[in-house]
This record gives C-alpha cells, structure tokens and sequence, in this order.
C-alpha cells in the first residue's frame, strides 16, 4: 500500500519534470494568441519590417487587435510579407487602412501600428485573407542618418 | 616550522586518498551486474525521499525568485523603455544560473543533508555493517539507488524550479506591472535558445546532481560513527556541496558562455 | 574435531595502536565458544576479522578451510553467506518491520516465493518468541525485543557460524536470562557453532563449551568453564572474580599520580 502511493508520487514528481521541460522548450503559452477567441487573417507587404517578429502585438491607436502570426518573403523581388491574425471582434476596417511598423519607446520591441482608413460608399472593408496595400516601413538608423546627411549635402 | 610542513603534507595527502577513496566508492557503487527487480523498487523508494519530497521547496523558491527577477528587472528595464524584454531576462537568468544553482543549493541543504544523516546514522548503528556480513554489498544496496535517485531527480527539479520561476516572472510582470503578454512570451522566444540555454542549462544540473549527491553520500559512508561526527558530517555536506556548486558554476559558465 | 574457524598468530592494529599481538584460538564446529576480556581489547574487532570485514596485518584466519583475507570478493560473500552476526546494538535496518527485517536475507540469497518466506520468517521469529511483534517497526522494539528480532534475523538463512557481539550488555536480567536460553537451544536445535564475545562472565560460561580469555594483546587464558573457574593466574582470576586491581591495572596509564600531579612545577 505504502509502496504504491510512493510509485504514484514518482510518476507525478516525473512527469511534473517532463511537463516543465516541454513548458520550457516551447517556452510557454503557444495557444494564446490574442485574448483568445476567433480571429482572421490579414497580409501586408513592405520594403522593410525592421526587427519585427513573429508574436509581436498588432495594435490600433496602442490597443491591441492582434498578432503577427508568420513573416515570409514573397514575390520576384523577394518583398517581406506579414501575416497577422486580427481579432473577430475588430473586423470593420476598411480597404483604405494602413499599417505601419513602430517602435515602442527608443529601445523597445517593433509592433504593427494598424491606422483605420476612411468610410464611405466605394469601399470595402477586409476579409480574412485580404492584404492591405497602404504600408510603411520600419524605419532603419542608418537609413535616417544617410538621407539626413544627403539633405545637408543638398543645402 | 617542520611541524607546520608536515600537516600540510598529511592534509594534502588525507585529501588525495579522500578522493580516491570516493572514486573506488563509485567504480563499486555503480559497476556490477545489474539485478533490476532488486533494485528498482529501492531506486523508486529513494526517487520518492530524495525528489519527490524536495519538490515543494524547490517549487515555492523557483515562484518567488521568478516574481523577484519579475519585480526588479522590471525597474531596471522600465528605465530605458525596455520593459518588453523582461520576458527574456526572467528567463535567461533562470534557466543559465538561477535554476541550476539555487536547485544545486536547495537541494545540498534538502536531501543532501538528509543522505548523509541517514547513512551516517546507518553507520553509527551498525546497520552498513549488517548488510555487509550478510553478503549485502552496502555500496550497491544503500548508495547505488540513493546515487540515481539524486543523479534522475536533480535535473528534473531545476527544471522544474525555472519553468515555475518564468511563470513566476510572467504573473508580476504581465499580471501586475503590464508587460505585454505577448512581447513577454515573443520576445522571450527569440532570445531563448534551446541548445544554448536549455541543454546548457540541463547539462549544469547534471553535473550539480552528480557532484551533491556524491559530496553527501560520501560524507555519510566517511562520517564517525558518533552524533557529534555525524552532525560534522552532514554540516560539511552542505558547506562542501554548495562551495562545489559554486566553483563549478563559474567554470562551466566559463566554458559554456565565456568563449 | 573439525575446526570451524582457525586464528593462528594474528597481528592487528588500528592505526598507530595495536590490538592484538600474536593471537591465537580455534572454534570446532557444533560448540559454544566464548571469548572473554575487558573492555577496549578490540572484541568486536576479533569478529569483524573473522568476518572478513578488516584484514590482519599478520597470521591467518581460516573459516571453513578458507583463508578469509586472502579471499577475492565473491568468495568472501559466498563464505558471508555461511556465517552471520548479532551486532551489539542489533543493527536492525530502521526503515523496515521486524518482519521485513526477518524476511531481508532471505529475499536477497534465495528466489524462493513470498509464501515460503513468510512461513520461514514466522518460524524464525517463534523461535525467538516474537511472532506478534512482527509488523512492529524497530523503534516501537524494547533492546531486549530489538536483539531477538535481530537474532531471528541472523539465522534466518540457517548459517553454520554464527557470532555474538555482547548479546547480554545492557540487558535487564529476564531478557538476559532470554538470549542466554535461546544461544544455547539454537546451538542445539540448529547445530550450528556460535561464537560469544562477551564480558559478562557468569552467563556466557553458563552456556559456554570452551572459554577464551583475552586480554594483554593475545590470548591469556582458555579452557572449559571450570577450568578457568579453577585457573590461579593472577589475571584470569582478576577478571572472573571482578577485582578491581590486579594485573589489569585499574588506571589507564602509568605514570606515578604524585609527579603527574607535580608535573606542572618541574
């Protein structure tokens, strides 16, 4: 009797380890993408996504609707597409949107700044599936430095 | 002058057979024909003693050092506007340092201490002995399993101990400061590296497991049979399996990291 | 006769003192032998070499035509299998019931099935009159119970040899009486050959065929209970009589008292 609650309590203790290793290797929580519910899906195509990864938070005006779900090259001149899942409950954006890549704070991690369009009759709103056309791209340091010091140049 | 050479010398050469004393133990310990129906239920027995009853502390530490790591790297961070990569930090330190080392600790201080009590005590009360005028062979019967049990157990709680501490560090850093969630887990994702940092990580428990449980099995099986030299005993345990586990730290982080 | 266990000229010292100088004693197979002498001569010392757990410096030690510290590992616990001891303390193992304890060499030597264990290990433990105390747990044991569970134990795999730490110190004069009855019926029921190591000298030469007594290094006196009752050496009728002098000086050293104490204004 003794011996078997011993067994069951090394069987526990054993696959606690194991549970902790899978936790740890999958590092955590794959399942929770946005806060949970259903979703659809949106691509976007820029020149440059910057450090932008996947995981990163998609937000409108700083709350966020979503995720970036997969990054990939496509096309002949090997563009950056991003695909992000938007949370059903948003689903009235209009063909007309942008979506820029932001930093938060001067050091911190790149997001998805998504920016409503306008409404009106000749529109449309995005389908899961859809792309939005309208991007900016991450802005890159040196970039900024080097147009910076043509400008001067030009003076 | 001459007296002072000579305990050096006698200190330096009782050290020298101390460890060899420990490697003969081993060899004998560990090599041998296998008898697994024998064996196993004592294994499980140990397993039981030695990790099953750690789990608790190693558990409740592993929580509140993740919500401290939580806690101060977030001020730290929150200073430069890099709050995000708490996520990382948390882990990082947990699975690289934290987690072998204070594992190593707690468990020297849990178990260790308790290994050599119980086989000091054995000793004292003739029970090592017993076994071996019994043609028990006391090293396969009373130390193998207790070895494996240390050796399986000690990784399996660092383990443990940082999966409870990143999780830990998610509850303040998520929960309560507002990290966001998902910038906690993505970038903690891409900073953590499975080889680098996980195995790295399991291969320093390993190696804490191995040195702990043999430092306080030795120091049980070498104890004087007395309470006094069995309270010594388990006292240098805990003193001599934590300075190891230090010392090792620093090299295997030199090793593993530093080139 | 055939002699169970041969010391010849054994030479043993733990560390930098000696023990024994030169000791010799024979135990013949089926009799009750009884090693006598005060304390800190290294009794326990003299089973232990006869077990095989120390080595002699010097001399041999046979058991059962084996030369005991020339044996390689495997013979020596072949041999161990053959012999078993009754620790002072009864060195049960503490994390098992007295049955348990019983039934430990058993299932360790033998394969035989639960069932005829447990039949043996009843048997073994009405011998020594504990059969209701058998799911009890060491601790919950009195000395006296704890040294009969551990002699239940020490014959349970029905050894030829079997050696008595002190069995009689510390305890009170039943149980005494108790393990001095039970030495002397498994000797007979058994057949098996005992060793006593002892200092109580009226009950071990109360159950004792032949008696040894050491003292000085080597043995200084042996022979059969009344023999040695009528032995006139000053030493062997210092210790069987108790006196507090005689050649076994009372103080540990010998230095004069009066310049010991005057040691410290020379």
């Amino acid at each position: 009797m003794e011996s078997r609650k011993t067994q069951l309590w090394v069987g526990i203790f054993v696959v606690l380890g194991v549970l902790a290793l899978f936790f740890i290797a999958l590092r955590a929580a794959s399942g929770t993408m946005t806060t949970s519910g259903e979703t659809y899906t949106l691509y976007a195509k820029f020149d440059n996504i910057g450090s932008l990864k996947v995981r990163s938070p998609v937000k409108v005006g700083g709350v966020v609707v979503g995720r970036v779900t997969n990054i990939s090259l496509t096309g002949d001149y090997y563009e950056p597409l991003v695909e992000m899942s938007i949370s059903k409950e948003y689903d009235e954006f209009s063909e007309t949107s942008s979506v820029s890549v932001l930093t938060s704070g001067l050091l911190g991690e790149q997001y998805l700044g998504l920016q409503p369009g306008f409404i009106d009759d000749s529109v449309s709103m995005l389908e899961d599936g859809d792309s939005i056309t309208d991007t900016k791209s991450a802005l890159v340091l040196e970039n900024l430095i080097g147009q910076f010091l043509f400008s001067q140049g030009n003076d | 002058m001459s007296q002072f050479f000579e305990n050096v010398g006698r200190r330096v050469l009782d050290s020298v057979a101390g460890i060899g004393f420990a490697l003969a133990m081993f060899v004998s310990a560990i090599i041998g024909k296998p008898q697994p129906r024998k064996s196993w239920p004592l294994f499980i027995k140990q397993m039981y003693v030695v990790g099953v009853l750690s789990m608790v502390i190693i558990i409740v530490s592993g929580l509140f050092i993740g919500m401290v790591l939580g806690l101060q790297g977030y001020t730290i961070l929150v200073d430069y506007g890099a709050e995000q990569s708490l996520g990382p930090m948390v882990a990082l330190s947990l699975l690289r340092e934290l987690g072998p080392v204070v594992t190593g600790l707690l468990f020297a201080g849990r178990a260790g201490s308790a290994l050599t009590a119980e086989i000091g005590l054995m000793k004292a009360t003739e029970q090592l002995s017993s076994l071996e005028m019994m043609a028990v062979d006391p090293l396969r019967r009373v130390i193998a399993p207790r070895f494996w049990a240390g050796l399986i157990s000690m990784p399996l709680l660092a383990l443990m101990f940082s999966a409870v501490g990143i999780y830990g560090g998610y509850l303040v850093g998520s929960g309560w400061l507002g990290v966001d969630e998902g910038a906690f887990w993505s970038v903690m994702q891409s900073a953590v590296d499975w080889r680098d940092d996980l195995l790295n990580g399991v291969i320093k428990s390993i190696v804490f497991a191995f040195v702990v449980t043999w430092i306080a099995l030795y120091k049980g099986y070498r104890a004087v049979p007395t309470s006094a030299g069995i309270s010594a005993a388990t006292t240098s345990t805990v003193v001599t399996a934590s300075l190891a586990v230090l010392g090792l730290d620093f090299i295997l982080t030199a090793i593993m990291f530093g080139g | 006769m055939t002699q169970l266990v041969e010391l010849k000229d054994v030479h043993f010292a733990h560390g930098d003192r000696p023990l024994y100088n030169g000791l010799s004693l024979t135990v013949p197979k089926g009799k009750v032998i009884a090693v006598m002498g005060p304390s800190g001569i290294g009794k326990t010392t003299l089973l232990k070499l006869i077990g095989g757990q120390l080595k002699p410096n010097k001399g041999s030690i046979k058991v059962a035509g084996e030369e005991v510290p020339k044996l390689s590992r495997d013979k020596l616990y072949e041999l161990r299998k053959r012999m078993s001891m009754l620790f002072q303390s009864g060195a049960l193992f503490t994390d098992m019931s007295v049955f348990d304890n019983v039934a430990f060499p058993l299932r360790e030597h033998t394969e035989l099935p639960e069932n005829i264990i447990r039949s043996v290990v009843l048997m073994k433990l009405e011998a020594v009159g504990l059969r209701g105390a058998r799911d009890l747990m060491p601790s919950e044991l009195s000395g006296g119970m704890a040294r009969r569970a551990a002699l239940a134990r020490a014959i349970a795999l029905d050894p030829e040899l079997i050696m008595y730490d002190e069995p009689f110190a510390g305890q009170d004069p039943i149980s005494m009486g108790v393990i001095v009855k039970l030495i002397k019926s498994l000797n007979q029921s058994l057949g098996l050959t005992s060793i006593v190591v002892s200092h109580d000298v009226k009950e071990v030469l109360s159950i004792a065929d032949y008696a040894y007594v050491i003292a000085d290094k080597k043995v200084v006196g042996e022979g059969t209970p009344d023999e040695l009752r009528n032995n006139d050496t000053d030493i062997i009728k210092q210790f069987l009589q108790g006196n507090a002098d005689g050649p076994v000086a009372f103080h540990y050293s010998n230095d004069d008292f009066t310049t010991d104490l005057l040691g410290g204004e020379k």
